[in-house]
């Protein structure tokens, strides 16, 4: 996988189960978001394949639902929540047709199913960092996606809109949906994710949280910067 | 005769006016997506590209959206495949290859005699120099520019507000994107005659970025900004015939001046209305906390 002339991310090979969730974690720099971008279909890949089940990530358009990092996106844009969301409509509606009642609909009620319920109609800006997340998770939902990628959905996020997320992801397991989330929260991977994929320029290992989140696996994808008690780790990146 | 109504007895007034209506809507509605997109250097460069083109066409005694084009889709397309390749940074390569353009039909011009009378009239625009032809060619080209931009105004706006969604959802962005340079050049390129090389940029972003200042949704940006645009067009031909000013750059200047008005008055985004409104949460904070207002009221209330 290339990004610019380096190789960003190398020697990937994980298979995931359907309805797994996986936790992406690494040090920063570790090619998390790079691995994200790729699996989306944003970045070329250098080498190799990205398969789902027997289709290729082409076949599948449509239904790889991405919620981006809060830095990526512009909030300045001039489009209000529900703008948003119905963009989760966009590929389903098709070429030259707009958006119509069914489609508002479906994005209301996704947005009242996260607890933005009525508030559609302000502009991105004004929700808090917590909310504006929502927004994004409820695009996902209404996409009706076979594969969830979430960038760092929990940073500067408070408990009651982590709790949201939460019941969101189990929602999407439980249906089937396989997640994958890029976060640098150690914790929030060993409590709550099926999987763990650690990541160090290339990958370090894949499998159940049980047995791959180890201390010996943290720190060669950590190096010096993580610091392991007796099961219990706390991680940090550089800067 | 009335102020209004006097510049209008004329022939070439008449048809100055027509043209700057359809340029006016024709460069608010593309230089929304030009201002959305963050494609204001890039407009800057087709339009100084094109000019080798212009200078041609106007030796050869053709119309000059004739090279114009040539050279606007030549460059829309160089400017698409540099931004594919990695190889250089695409700005550096950009700016190199419109100043040499530029140079490039400078030089040209600069053989023939008259040179300085033609390069002002090719550089500034000749709005009142516009013909019923060339009035009607402008329409059909913006009326078809407006068409493809409606048409594909969803899939525009997911491109210019999340790529990597576009790409996600199997979008073909480099296309829409290549599509997209087209029509800013074909703006560009119909537009010259009314405000020249050097100004129309202007067009194509003060009047969408006036539009932003004065509303959050992107329908009303676009209609908002056909409006200005072509509002400004048809005040700052009032004012160059009044005022015995160039029509081009007074045009441009009325243009400024409203985005200057909404950004000192917009309804939220206003310096002056900020402001105001800050003071007035000041008072409020007193005797109560308006909903949605507890933002400013807290801050003033530390002070």
């Amino acid at each position: 996988m290339a990004y610019g002339h380096n190789l960003a991310v190398c020697d990937v090979t994980a298979e995931i189960p359907a309805g797994a969730v996986v936790g992406l974690i690494g040090p920063n720099g570790s090619g998390k978001s790079t691995l994200l971008k790729a699996v989306a279909g944003s970045l070329p890949l250098a080498e190799g394949s990205i398969r789902f089940g027997a289709r290729g990530m082409r076949e599948l358009a449509g239904r790889v639902a991405y919620v981006p990092q809060r830095e990526e996106v512009n909030w300045e844009f001039p489009v209000t929540a529900l703008d948003v969301v119905t963009m989760g409509r966009y590929r389903a509606l098709g070429w030259g047709r707009w958006p119509g009642r069914r489609e508002r609909e479906l994005a209301e009620g996704a947005l009242a199913a996260l607890g933005l319920g009525g508030l559609g109609y302000r502009h991105i800006s004004q929700f808090s960092g917590g909310q504006q997340q929502r927004v994004f998770l409820a695009r996902a939902v209404v996409q009706e996606p076979e594969l969830v990628l979430l960038d760092e959905p929990f940073t500067g996020v408070d408990v009651q809109n982590r709790a949201v997320f939460h019941e969101q992801i189990r929602r999407f397991a439980a249906e089937g949906v396989t997640v994958l989330v890029a976060t640098h929260d150690l914790e929030e991977v060993r409590s709550t994710m099926s999987h763990v994929l650690l990541l160090n320029r290339s990958m370090v290992a894949f499998g159940p949280t049980a047995e791959t989140f180890t201390p010996a696996n943290l720190r060669a994808a950590f190096g010096g910067q993580v610091a392991v008690f007796e099961g219990t780790a706390a991680g940090k990146g550089p800067g | 005769m009335n102020w209004l109504t006097e510049p209008l007895q004329y022939g070439f007034m008449q048809r100055a006016m027509l043209e700057v209506l359809v340029i006016g809507a024709l460069c608010g509605l593309v230089g929304c997506f030009v201002v959305l997109r963050g494609l204001a250097f890039i407009g800057d460069a087709l339009a100084h590209a094109v000019f080798p083109g212009v200078v041609l066409s106007y030796l050869a005694g053709q119309s000059i959206m004739v090279g114009a084009f040539g050279f606007g889709t030549l460059t829309a397309l160089g400017i698409g495949l540099l931004a594919r390749s990695r190889r250089v940074s695409e700005d550096t390569a950009i700016g190199v290859i419109f100043a040499a353009f530029f140079a490039l039909g400078v030089v040209i011009l600069s053989r023939q005699g008259g040179f300085r009378r033609d390069l002002g009239s090719l550089l500034f625009g000749n709005i009142l120099g516009v013909s019923m032809t060339d009035v009607v060619v402008t329409a059909i080209i913006a009326g078809a520019v407006t068409l493809i931009v409606l048409v594909l105004l969803k899939e525009f706006t997911l491109v210019a507000f999340d790529p990597v969604m576009a790409r996600t959802l199997g979008y073909p962005v480099f296309w829409l994107d290549l599509l997209l340079l087209m029509l800013v050049a074909a703006t560009i390129v119909v537009s010259l005659q009314t405000v020249g090389n050097i100004l129309v940029l202007a067009l194509v972003v003060t009047p969408p970025a006036t539009a932003r200042l004065l509303t959050d949704r992107l329908l009303r940006m676009l209609g908002l900004s056909m409006v200005l645009a072509a509002g400004a067009g048809v005040a700052g031909l009032y004012v160059s015939y009044h005022l015995g000013t160039a029509a081009g750059a007074t045009i441009v200047l009325v243009a400024t001046g409203m985005f200057l008005v909404a950004l000192g008055f917009a309804p939220h985004h206003g310096v002056v209305t900020g402001w105001l409104h800050h003071r007035r949460g000041v008072h409020h904070v007193h005797h109560y906390h308006p909903p949605g207002e507890e933002h400013h009221g807290q801050k003033a209330s530390v002070r």
